[in-house]
């Protein structure tokens, strides 16, 4: 396998492979680092990356698992992964600056959630894998998977009601 | 009746039970502009989703590991022939070179001696030719003092005339 075949390989998934890497480490440039420790893995494995039949879903499925390594050493070592993803993107129109607002609350709210739900619902709500593929990626059967979603999204939309309505009631 | 369905999507959705093709149209009703107010509370989580699905990876991944490895190998492999270059031979290589280098020194000394011995017999030989030379010399000697009688001869004879 060259080089070119890697990369076209690859392509359509290492945005989905960084995005959830994001989803766990939340700091950007360790989600950089970790997609880019994954795609060389892939590279370095090139050989045997024939015999998978689905890549994206083993890529996945390694990416899910180094980053929850990757959070458990930073926590073994008691250290919080600093991120600076505030944006200061000065926009003079109110209505933007609250969109914005509404949606840094729901990645927010999504950072509290338990590692599990916030994978499942990454690889759901934002990539849109169906439940067969989600299960499969993460071990686990697809009633677990559903109910977790379901837990997931029900959260979601308690906290937010709670901050929209937050001032009013 | 549509505004009827989406409640009713909700509720599937939920319960995490819509298939894909539902969370789509339901991701297309709120991202649009006009969401019935009891629902807006939805809004920001559609619209977290869609633009989270826009983020992209852009840093450039260095594909060459494999190349610096075999060239790491290559220097150990250098380094393994260089050594064994300079151990082999201290350890195998003396003996034999030794043994050969005394034969040859051997074959040497027997080939100058064997010649040196031709040459002293040249030499004896020249001795002798020497000793018929030593006999001409005398020779020569013997007629030497026969000219030097001769000379005595012929200074008596030089006193005789001065007598006179």
């Amino acid at each position: 396998m060259k080089q070119a075949d890697f990369v076209s390989l690859v392509m359509p998934f290492k945005d989905k492979v960084f995005r959830l890497a994001k989803r766990l480490l939340v700091s950007r440039e360790e989600a950089e680092d970790a997609t880019q420790e994954i795609l060389l893995k892939l590279w370095n494995n090139k050989e045997k990356i024939e015999d998978y039949k689905n890549v994206e879903a083993f890529s996945m499925t390694m990416t899910k698992n180094f980053c929850l390594d990757r959070l458990k050493s930073k926590q073994a070592q008691n250290l919080k992964i600093v991120h600076s993803n505030y944006t200061d993107n000065n926009s003079s129109l109110q209505k933007q600056v609250e969109a914005k607002d509404s949606l840094d609350w729901v990645s927010r709210i999504m950072e509290d959630l338990p590692e599990q739900q916030k994978i499942i619902v990454q690889l759901r709500d934002i990539e849109q894998y169906d439940f067969a593929e989600i299960a499969k990626m993460l071990d686990m059967n697809e009633t677990a998977v559903r109910v977790n979603l379901s837990r997931a999204r029900k959260t979601i939309r308690e906290k937010l009601t709670n901050t929209h309505r937050y001032g009013i009631k | 009746m549509v505004l009827n369905n989406i409640e009713k999507l909700i509720e599937k959705y939920n319960n995490a039970e819509t298939t894909l093709a539902e969370e789509t149209q339901l991701r297309d009703y709120f991202t649009s502009n006009d969401v019935a107010p009891h629902l807006e509370h939805y809004k920001p989580m559609f619209t977290y989703f869609s633009q989270a699905q826009q983020e992209q990876y852009t840093k450039d991944v260095p594909l060459k590991p494999k190349r610096t490895k075999m060239y790491q190998w290559i220097s150990v492999a250098a380094v393994t022939v260089l050594m064994l270059g300079f151990i082999i031979p201290q350890v195998l290589g003396p003996s034999q070179e030794e043994l050969r280098q005394k034969e040859l020194a051997m074959e040497t000394y027997n080939k100058t001696m064997e010649a040196l011995s031709l040459v002293s017999i040249g030499m004896n030989e020249g001795k002798e030719q020497l000793n018929s030379l030593a006999l001409v010399s005398e020779n020569l000697n013997q007629g030497i003092e026969e000219a030097s009688r001769l000379n005595e001869f012929s200074k008596a004879t030089n006193r005789i005339f001065k007598n006179k």
